[in-house]
């Protein structure tokens, strides 16, 4: 996984609450068994106005002008301030690597679902909650002020503005170093090894019956 | 000190190791595999040289992505005539096969969708720890086991270690409490408790339902409240350990069988919560009060009993819900004030992993039973769950009461519930549906669901618009 450290980039409001993953990453996108090549079919639905399909040309699509992505001044925006739950419905990762692919590192919310947050994590993205009124306040200065940049410091935790004005933010110490290290989960688990085999016998011993072979 | 919640037992039971920073390593009995959310964890123990660490430990079977037509199922992988999805089922086969884990194919009998599978089969075990690349995992926590939707790298983490990463949720129970009126279904009951704690009520939350309308159900409609717990924000959703459970259990064939099931159903009956637990948060509904519900909008949380109207984003106080209600009006083409009993529907969907076992399909069959479908309707489909829940509907006849009353009757998946297959719904047509989301474009681009008990979508394909099932199942039986 990529470290995450500092992270400068101008934010996109995406106005909406309960963003769910299929308007982030639809259906038939996860037909793929790849991790990569998603970001072209983020927010597939109201980026475009047709249906997408894995095969289209997505540059002959007819775009919708009005969706936030496709607005000129935010183009290359990296730092996606979103509304409440964000990310609820399915586990798919899909809706990270998507997010990830575009080019986003940060989201800011009020609040995210669980699965969707979790997962984030595991690829690289930092989701932050901050309050519904620091959460406004960001939304009305991103609308009137192009090129809206914030400076994103994970082992400081904070969110510097563009007017020097700095915002803290909490992160779970476990994910923070993670993340800050670009460590693999899976291999920090296996340190562990030890512990889960010696679990494992003793919940056998206790528990035979979920041990029966499926 | 106050006792333990079931979820606090089976925490306990599972817990390998408890790091400093808060996070456990939580063992994993059992890890359900599709084709959809696998492929990338696979490959990422290939490029890792991992091995699985409990081959055992898996099951998987292809449900996401599957075509339900015989005309396509008949040929086997190769008649799957989307060459994108047939890649991803034969990937999921060819894992199975390289990794050693058991794969319940596409032509096997017992295939169907993990969440209807895994219960059928007696690998969902009361006390377990289950999880599976799909949010609806929660279902198996009918059965009294700790079950969660992960994301792939989970799935792989779970695959290559057999523990999960976690923080301890906080504790909320549900309490439905007295007797359910006639017609109303555990599918009105989640979409009740929904419509009153919202979708993000549950987040951060493991749920257990209890009171004596849940503990009333039968298995099948635990299973449709636990499924739709993830639909309230909850990853997890619990029902305790009774007899019931551990009627449904046995017999089962991957559960313990003869001496080693006694045992283990002894040990079953102790998973339920400490009369004196602590809940962190509790939220009681009166069955009584809980009638056929119905959603209008495209979050479940948008949600009225059948005799109600879609609201009026007018007279919502808090700006940001009226917004909500506006995007989600617009969306779905309905004017405020409607009648929900005016809604005119184009498509019935009955099936998805939160209705489409036996005892949903019998609900259903009972209300179009020598009836016929409203010829408004432009498509009625059933699909059944698994391929052993079609066998058994075909053995008592249902598939027949379907037919005859004109409504499809398919091959077992997840089929139009999110419509990764070709059963999409048109843009701007009405769905009457079993499942379990109305976000946009779920069950196909620009489609409009409603989400309903299977008696509810029955009645609506029989009317051609919604009505209130408690009506129809007052009138005389017919031949």
């Amino acid at each position: 996984m990529k470290a995450f450290t500092v992270h400068t980039g101008l934010a996109m409001p995406l106005d909406r609450a309960n963003v769910d993953t299929d308007f982030i990453i639809p259906k038939q996108f996860l037909k793929s068994i790849k991790r990569s090549g998603f970001g072209i079919n983020l927010f597939d639905e109201h980026r475009y106005l047709d249906k997408g399909e894995p095969d289209s040309d997505n540059s002959q699509r007819p775009l919708n002008k009005d969706f936030v992505l496709n607005q000129p001044r935010y183009t290359g925006a990296s730092v996606l301030l979103a509304r409440e739950n964000f990310g609820c419905g399915s586990s798919r990762e899909h809706a990270p690597w998507a997010l990830d692919d575009y080019g986003f590192r940060v989201v800011i919310a009020p609040s995210f679902a669980d699965i969707f947050f979790n997962n984030c994590f595991k690829n690289g993205i930092l989701p932050i909650v901050l309050d519904k009124e620091v959460v406004d306040a960001l939304f009305k200065e991103v609308n009137a002020a192009e090129g809206y940049t914030l400076i994103v410091d994970l082992p400081a935790q904070s969110i510097t503005r563009p007017d020097g004005s700095v915002i803290h933010f909490e992160v779970d110490a476990f994910r923070k170093h993670c993340l800050l290290n670009g460590l693999d989960d899976i291999g920090l688990t296996l340190e562990d090894a030890d512990a889960i085999k010696a679990f494992e016998s003793q919940w056998r011993e206790k528990s035979p019956w979920y041990f029966t072979a499926a | 000190m106050s006792g333990k919640t079931l979820y606090d037992k089976l925490w306990e039971s599972h817990l390998v190791k408890q790091r400093d920073d808060g996070t456990a390593l939580i063992y994993i009995d059992r890890q359900l595999i599709h084709e959809v959310t696998s492929p990338q964890a696979f490959e990422g123990l290939r490029l890792t040289s991992r091995k699985p660490w409990r081959a055992d430990a898996n099951l998987a079977t292809p449900d996401h992505n599957i075509p339900t037509t015989k005309a396509e199922r008949s040929r086997g992988l190769d008649g799957i005539v989307d060459p994108v999805s047939r890649i991803q089922v034969r990937t999921l086969a060819d894992n199975c096969r390289e990794f050693g884990i058991t794969e319940l194919d596409m032509d096997d009998i017992r295939q169907g969708i993990v969440h209807v599978v895994g219960p059928e089969q007696g690998a969902t075990l009361p006390g377990m720890t289950i999880v599976c690349g799909d949010s609806h995992t929660s279902t198996h926590g009918a059965l009294g086991a700790l079950a969660h939707g992960i994301g792939t790298s989970e799935v792989e983490h779970v695959m290559a270690t057999q523990c999960l990463i976690q923080k301890k949720m906080r504790n909320m129970l549900i309490r439905v409490d007295g007797k359910l009126n006639p017609g109303v279904t555990a599918k009105d009951i989640v979409l009740a408790i929904i419509g009153e704690i919202g979708t993000a009520g549950g987040t951060g939350y493991t749920i257990e339902f209890g009171g004596e309308a849940v503990r009333s159900l039968s298995m099948e409609g635990r299973m449709t409240i636990c499924n739709m717990a993830i639909e309230a924000g909850a990853r997890a959703g619990l029902i305790a350990v009774d007899q019931t459970t551990i009627d449904y259990i046995k017999g089962r064939p991957m559960a313990p069988q003869g001496e080693l099931f006694t045992r283990a159903a002894e040990f079953w009956k102790t998973l339920v919560s400490d009369a004196d637990a602590h809940f962190d948060r509790v939220v009681v509904l009166d069955a009584a009060d809980i009638i056929p519900q119905v959603t209008w909008g495209t979050s479940p949380e948008m949600v009225a009993p059948v005799t109600g109207v879609v609201p009026d984003p007018d007279q919502e106080k808090d700006p940001s819900r009226a917004d909500n209600i506006r995007q989600a009006l617009k969306y779905m083409g309905l004017k405020p004030g409607t009648a929900i009993k005016d809604i005119q529907l184009d498509v019935v969907f009955i099936g998805s992993c939160t209705n489409s076992r036996i005892e949903d399909l019998r609900a259903a069959a009972a209300v179009v039973k020598g009836r016929k479908v409203a010829s408004t309707i432009e498509l009625a489909m059933v699909v059944p769950g698994s391929g052993l829940v079609k066998q058994q509907a075909e053995a008592e006849g249902l598939d027949k009461i379907f037919t005859d009353a004109g409504l499809e009757w398919r091959e077992p998946g997840c089929s139009m519930c999110l419509a990764m297959n070709a059963d999409q719904l048109p843009a701007g047509k009405h769905c009457a549906s079993t499942s379990n989301r109305n976000f946009e474009g779920r069950q196909g681009f620009g489609g409009r669901t409603h989400l309903v008990s299977p008696a509810m979508a029955a009645a609506a394909a029989i009317h051609g618009h919604f009505v209130d099932v408690r009506d129809i199942l007052l009138e005389p039986a017919r031949a």
